[in-house]
């Protein structure tokens, strides 16, 4: 069967079980965008590429399936770069096809050109530069088999336009040829032997579980490990919801805003349990003085990952899944013949530390402002419990994460490494375009909204009806909170101003339902309100008192055990 | 910018097998630029097996940011292989091409020398020779530094291939009690 490089794409995405993409077209990708209208490839136009990426991004956080986005060369693909890098950054799967100009026009600046295979290599796990239309559907296996096996990341297919209209001869590959690629799934048996040894004796355990538990689908078998073992949990930012908030083992997010229980336990541990979590900064602080009289079990299917912060006791290169299972195995067999020694000192405490220092604010403000933490958990008490929570990056990030509860696992979405401003917004439309049965909210900065707030465009225009609560304090509100603390209250530009925009209009504007909150009384109604709207987005814009700063707070660089809790805790309190 | 004499520890080979693709020098020489390590010598070509090229890369680091560039690196779809080759065990040679000044007066003496070296004149001009050197790295130095009171007009290295030493002995006769049954 002959087909055009373009048909031959679209297929071979329809023959990896595509079902939606996110795109917009262009001049080099024009040729791929004409079978789009005989495919059973759901293509949503996004407004801004930007938008293309944390839609696929969002889709594939919630689905666990690979993200698809499709754009055109030169500028659109440079818009895309950021998504890739943030996707590169979580190891989220996405496959992402930009045009390119012709063969023949690739090295002379011809118009809408650029090296994107050259821009976007240290932001991709792989990338390919289609030369010749037969090759299509070996690469489109190929980019699947990568992005979705081993550490899940983000690749990128530059497709010139005349290879798109070549024609070729339709195959569909039996299997990918890549010498230099097997990741290792199994762990080391003698290692899973001298992880349980630890396991066993150790006195002070804290599993630290990052986002690779739920990349490898690892929560149920997490959950075995802390039933079988009652060792506490620490979920990192990357990995809420991968172990469920409301068990007893369950200590919450750990690092620079983690709860007070999560840093110190970790601090105090003679065992560190690190599952598919790799040691980030913003986890450890201060790195030599992270968890000084912890050993370390460390589990991650990336090699690299292990010795590349801290050098573990015990490095188990496999996927976390099969690992734990393996562990869990491994324990039991271990703990049968001799009893494990009494942690009962060490969980008591740490529930003493839970009852001294739970998270904190003012409850009662003096002068009736809405606090934002306040909305968090509102939003969290009136919506169901499967909810998909979505945030962008900032405080109200923070407050989301530290307020709501999340038992289930892909229920919260966010840009953890990267960080990205704007990224709430369009990877909502994308989960909730990939969970159309959820409930997705979006908890955003007005700062982030601002950036990407044109994908609502998108959301009504293809009705995908989302709920976004603009935590609205009129500030770069993190931005502001170290200039207060490190600055010397030197605010320089971080101030909003609360009215322009009025983001009621705006959202009507934009096909959206918006709603404004001012005060404390008026949040339960609108968020009910919201929750029944679902034909359409609906924003909220909440306005929050600006002066409210992010706790617990390890400073940058500082050791965690200088961790500064809310002064609701008293003064000075630590 | 010769890796500084007597800093043998910090001096690492890498021999990396990629596949024969277009562009993988280029993730290869990228990945240790954005880690913020100086390669000091790289070498590209195809092996014996057309589907793959071999890389030796010298770098001058230390071993455990060494280990993490390694390990990134095997990252690298296209990279298939990687050995690091201590340079106590290694073979290394090198290419030097040199345009050296060769005035009639001094001409004998730079000629004698090019044989001591064991090398070979491949040009000749008025008064300048071209030679070429292959060898050790740091016989091509010592080359180099003698040629220096000539005058050295241009000269281009290779940079350097390396492979392991071969066994010296032959290996021990295993038991043959286990083999048998």
């Amino acid at each position: 069967m002959k087909l055009t490089g373009a048909q031959a794409l679209i297929k071979s995405l329809e023959m990896e079980q595509v079902e939606v993409m996110f795109g917009l077209p262009g001049g080099a990708i024009l040729p791929v965008y004409d079978p789009i209208i005989e495919s059973t490839i759901r293509h949503i136009l996004v407004r801004h590429e930007q938008g293309a990426g944390h839609m696929a991004e969002g889709y594939a956080h919630a689905t666990g399936r690979p993200g698809v986005a499709m754009v055109t060369s030169g500028p659109a693909a440079t818009n895309i770069v950021t998504p890739l890098c943030d996707a590169y950054m979580d190891s989220i799967p996405l496959v992402c096809v930009t045009g390119q100009v012709a063969r023949s026009a690739i090295g002379t600046d011809a118009f809408q050109e650029c090296d994107t295979t050259g821009i976007t290599m240290a932001v991709t796990k792989h990338n390919w530069l289609v030369t010749d239309a037969q090759d299509i559907p070996q690469v489109v296996a190929e980019a699947f088999h990568v992005a979705t096996t081993g550490r899940p990341g983000p690749v990128l297919i530059d497709l010139p336009k005349d290879v798109s209209n070549a024609t070729m001869d339709w195959y569909w590959p039996n299997g990918v040829d890549l010498p230099g690629y097997k990741p290792t799934t199994r762990g080391h048996p003698r290692m899973i032997r001298e992880a349980a040894r630890l396991i066993a004796s150790a006195q002070r355990p804290v599993i630290y579980a990052g986002g690779g538990i739920l990349k490898a689908r690892a929560a149920e078998a997490l959950r075995a490990l802390v039933d079988d073992t009652g060792i506490p949990v620490v979920t990192t930012l990357m990995a809420r919801g991968a172990f469920p908030d409301d068990h007893p083992m369950c200590l919450g997010m750990p690092g620079m805003h983690g709860n007070y229980t999560a840093v110190t336990a970790m601090q105090k541990a003679d065992l560190l349990i690190a599952l598919g979590s790799r040691f980030d900064d913003r986890v450890t602080g201060k790195v030599s003085a992270f968890a000084p009289e912890a050993k370390v079990v460390h589990v991650d299917i990336d090699p690299a990952e292990l010795g590349k912060v801290r050098r573990p006791d015990v490095p188990i290169v496999g996927d976390c899944r099969l690992v734990i299972e393996e562990l869990v195995a491994a324990v039991r067999q271990q703990t049968e013949p001799e009893p494990v020694p009494d942690r009962g000192p060490w969980i008591d405490q740490i529930r003493q530390w839970q009852r001294q220092y739970p998270l904190a604010y003012d409850r009662n403000p003096p002068d009736g402002v809405l606090k934002p933490q306040f909305v968090v958990e509102s939003l969290r008490d009136a919506t169901p419990d499967d909810t998909i929570v979505v945030a962008g990056v900032g405080q109200h990030q923070m407050w989301t994460s530290q307020y709501w509860r999340f038992n289930h696992p892909y229920t919260w979405v966010n840009s953890g490494g990267l960080g990205t401003m704007g990224f709430a917004v369009p990877a909502a439309i994308g989960a909730k375009v990939g969970r159309p049965d959820r409930t997705v909210w979006a908890v955003d900065g007005d700062g982030c909204f601002q950036m990407t707030a044109q994908e609502l465009v998108t959301a009504s225009a293809e009705r995908i009806p989302v709920k976004i609560a603009i935590l609205n304090n009129a500030y770069l509100g993190m931005v502001r909170q170290w200039q207060e603390m490190f600055y010397d209250e030197r605010y320089s530009e971080v101030y909003l101003s609360p009215d322009l925009p009025d983001y009621v209009k705006w959202a009507d504007a934009m096909g959206c339902v918006g709603l404004r909150v001012e005060a404390p009384e008026e949040v339960g109604p609108a968020i009910d309100k919201a929750n029944e709207i679902d034909d359409r987005p609906v924003v909220i814009d909440f306005r929050t008192d600006s002066s409210e700063k992010v706790f617990p707070m390890v400073p940058a660089g500082g050791s965690n055990d200088d961790i500064v809790v809310d002064p609701a805790h008293g003064e000075g309190g630590r | 910018m010769a890796p500084a004499k007597g800093n043998q520890p910090r001096h690492h080979i890498l021999s990396v097998t990629v596949e024969n693709r277009a562009g993988v020098l280029a993730r290869v020489a990228g990945l240790f630029s954005r880690r913020g390590y100086n390669i000091y010598s790289l070498a590209v070509a195809p092996t014996d097996d057309e589907r793959f090229s071999r890389i030796t890369i010298v770098v001058d680091v230390e071993s455990s940011p060494l280990e993490q560039v390694t390990k990134q690196l095997f990252k690298l779809i296209n990279v298939v292989k990687i050995s690091e080759l201590d340079p106590a065990e290694a073979t290394e040679r090198e290419l030097v091409l040199a345009t050296v000044r060769a005035e009639p007066k001094s001409r004998g003496e730079v000629i004698e020398l090019v044989q001591v070296f064991e090398g070979r004149i491949v040009d000749v001009g008025y008064d300048q020779l071209t030679v070429m050197l292959a060898g050790a790295p740091s016989k091509l130095d010592d080359f180099e530094d003698l040629m220096r009171s000539y005058g050295i007009v241009e000269l281009q290295r290779t940079g350097r291939v390396a492979l392991p030493k071969l066994e010296r002995q032959a290996p021990r006769l295993r038991s043959v009690s286990g083999a048998v049954g």
